[in-house]
């Protein structure tokens, strides 16, 4: 990836898929350190209980999370001491119905649906959202600058999530 | 369908004696039934805080027990529960969560009802004879009380006032809104979630130290070593107490009983940002100061039987959805001063975040907690659930008179268990 810049067509939706395709992967597997490294520093993950909210900084979110929030996330997943992550409900995400949304010299914007099935206990529960991306480049390839997961039942009761969507 | 009159003749209360109950009351559909029935529409159940009707024509849709409601602010700023259900066949008359409006038109055939629940017109009146007065056709209205800014109604007309009714517990409620820094509390958004469980299994909980350190070792692991000795909830004195009526308390952190002492104590580290960016907005020192230290929150849970607590820094908030399916809201709140506390709301809301709701970093492992306690109930007939742990509560803590016990004690859910078993024999 090391030639490759944002201004010039070499950054194509191939690629973006391809780099969210490993990112969904990384996510099923609990490869939860690697997916850390996916990030920019100053990168957020968010997950809003509301739909079309603008503000998530002064929101109620399910989570809104920060570099220093993803890594105590991800310590807790892997702890072994959470009794909700310890094992978590197995996954089976896909993403896909990309639409890229806005492209600028460092970032591109994209949409897509994920719908992950989940499972433990005899019982699928399946959660279908909406993602928003903004993936920047960086000098060691794509990173992800910001991921909004709006889940389409967000407004409504969920329930206990021991992983990461 | 059971039949009502089986559901009368069992004895029920029977299932808790003492410090003890029989595993059917978290399975027993039958039981399910009959608590919705000599509780759910007996008692006060919580249907909102005040600032959830910021206004005339506001309105939020919730329930009371399994019935669904309609809570409205009348355009005079009058509260009322009405249910939601329209007088003509049934259809329910609003399905949003909450909003703005000064009329309920029912979507199936028109009927329009003003937020006080009154019919206010019918479509094509000329299809009734003149004996039909839509005076007599009102939405159905519950009885409406609030303490402290907390919102609750019931079915029962005989019901003593709700003040009578939260007794001991208003002390409490009082040491809880402290928490507004003086601008008074405000609902600033919430998560929402079920578990495959019964709803008493959450009651319990709120009044649960003891599971704390070991559910929630991740969570203390989380946070840096000031604030994990703030968590330390078995090691500093704390107690649980029954406060009558199936209300508990159960105080944690006892140094964060009244948010209004110890002001003039310095400002931990962790807030020095926090208290910078305050300062920054206007406020004098003094406000500075009682902003921060209200901005974690009490250092108590406050359970009130049968559906709500001021636990720390939120409510919490239980439905009975099925007699193994129960819905949990924890209602995040701050303070009622607008854009000059925006940064004392922004991290408690990141407060919140990081415990609370489906991702948070305790509530997932409360939830398997509580489902575990359903699965595992499946076994073992006969067997009782114990909830007769305690010894004395610290010397000088709890209000004579009242039964109290260490801080790892099953005090609280004795006590809700108490006032189910008075309301179930009833
Ligand atoms: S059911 Fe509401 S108007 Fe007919
Ligand atoms: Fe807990």
């Amino acid at each position: 990836m090391s030639a490759v810049t944002l201004d010039r067509p070499a950054v194509t939706l191939a690629d973006l898929t391809a780099f969210i395709w490993a990112e969904a992967d990384l996510l099923d597997r609990l490869a939860y350190k690697d997916w850390l490294k996916l990030w920019s520093t100053d990168g957020l993950y968010i997950v809003p209980v509301e739909r079309g909210v603008a503000d998530h900084a002064n929101a109620v979110n399910v989570l809104y999370d920060d570099a220093e929030m993803r890594e105590m996330r991800v310590k807790r997943l892997l702890s072994g001491f959470s009794m909700s992550s310890a094992p978590p409900a197995r996954t089976v995400r896909t993403v896909s119905r990309f639409v890229e949304t806005a492209r600028n010299e460092t970032s591109v914007d994209l949409r897509a649906a994920q719908v992950i099935v989940e499972y433990k206990y005899e019982r699928h529960r399946l959660l279908a959202a909406d993602v928003d991306y903004r993936i920047e480049l960086s000098a060691e390839g794509l990173k992800l600058a910001r991921k909004v997961v709006t889940l389409i039942n967000c407004d409504d009761p969920l329930h206990g999530i021991g992983y990461l969507l | 369908m059971h039949s009502e009159d089986a559901v009368a003749e069992r004895p029920w209360g029977a299932l808790f004696e003492g410090d003890r109950a029989d595993g059917a009351i978290y399975r027993d559909p039958a039981l399910f039934d009959a608590e919705m029935d000599r509780i759910f529409k007996n008692t006060w159940v919580w249907v909102a805080h005040d600032s959830e009707l910021p206004g005339p024509n506001t309105f939020k849709t919730g329930h009371v027990g399994t019935s669904p409601v309609l809570i409205t602010r009348d355009k005079k700023g009058q509260v009322h529960v009405l249910l939601n259900r329209c007088r003509h066949r049934a259809a329910s008359v609003c399905e949003k969560k909450k909003g703005k409006q000064s009329v309920f038109v029912c979507p199936y055939h028109g009927w329009s009802y003003d937020p006080d629940g009154s019919l206010r017109k019918v479509p094509h009146r000329w299809g009734y004879d003149e004996n039909f007065d839509p005076a007599d056709y009102p939405l159905f209205s519950l009885r409406v009380e609030q303490y402290a800014g907390m919102i609750f109604a019931t079915f029962n007309a005989d019901a003593p006032p709700l003040e009578e009714h939260l007794g001991a517990a208003r002390k409490w409620m009082d040491l809880f809104m402290k928490q507004g820094g003086g601008f008074g509390v405000k609902v600033l958004g919430q998560h929402s979630f079920r578990f495959p469980g019964n709803w008493k299994i959450q009651l319990e909980n709120t009044t649960d130290a003891y599971h704390f350190p070991i559910v929630h070792k991740t969570f203390l692991d989380s946070l840096d070593e000031e604030t994990e000795n703030v968590f330390d909830v078995l090691g500093q004195g704390g107690w649980v107490e029954d406060l009558g009526n199936g209300h508990s308390v159960m105080v944690m952190i006892p140094s964060l009983i009244d948010l209004e002492a110890d002001l003039e104590a310095p400002i931990p580290d962790r807030f020095a940002d926090l208290a910078a960016e305050l300062a920054a907005e206007g406020h004098d020192d003094l406000t500075v100061r009682r902003l921060v230290r209200a901005v974690g929150g009490t250092g108590f849970n406050l359970n009130l039987f049968p559906n709500v607590a001021c636990s720390m820094a939120f409510f919490r908030v239980l439905r009975p959805v099925d007699v193994a399916t129960t819905e949990i809201t924890h209602v995040a709140i701050g303070m009622d001063g607008g854009e000059s506390v925006g940064p004392a709301n922004r991290a408690r809301i990141r407060l919140h975040e990081h415990f609370q709701g489906p991702m948070g970093f305790g509530t997932p492992d409360d939830a398997e907690g509580w489902e575990r306690v359903q699965r595992g109930v499946r076994a073992g007939e006969g067997m009782p659930i114990l909830v007769n742990r305690g010894v004395s509560a610290p010397e000088g803590t709890a209000e004579p008179g009242h039964e109290a016990g260490d801080v790892s004690s099953e005090v609280g859910m004795r006590a809700a268990y108490r006032m189910w078993k008075r309301m179930m024999d009833e």
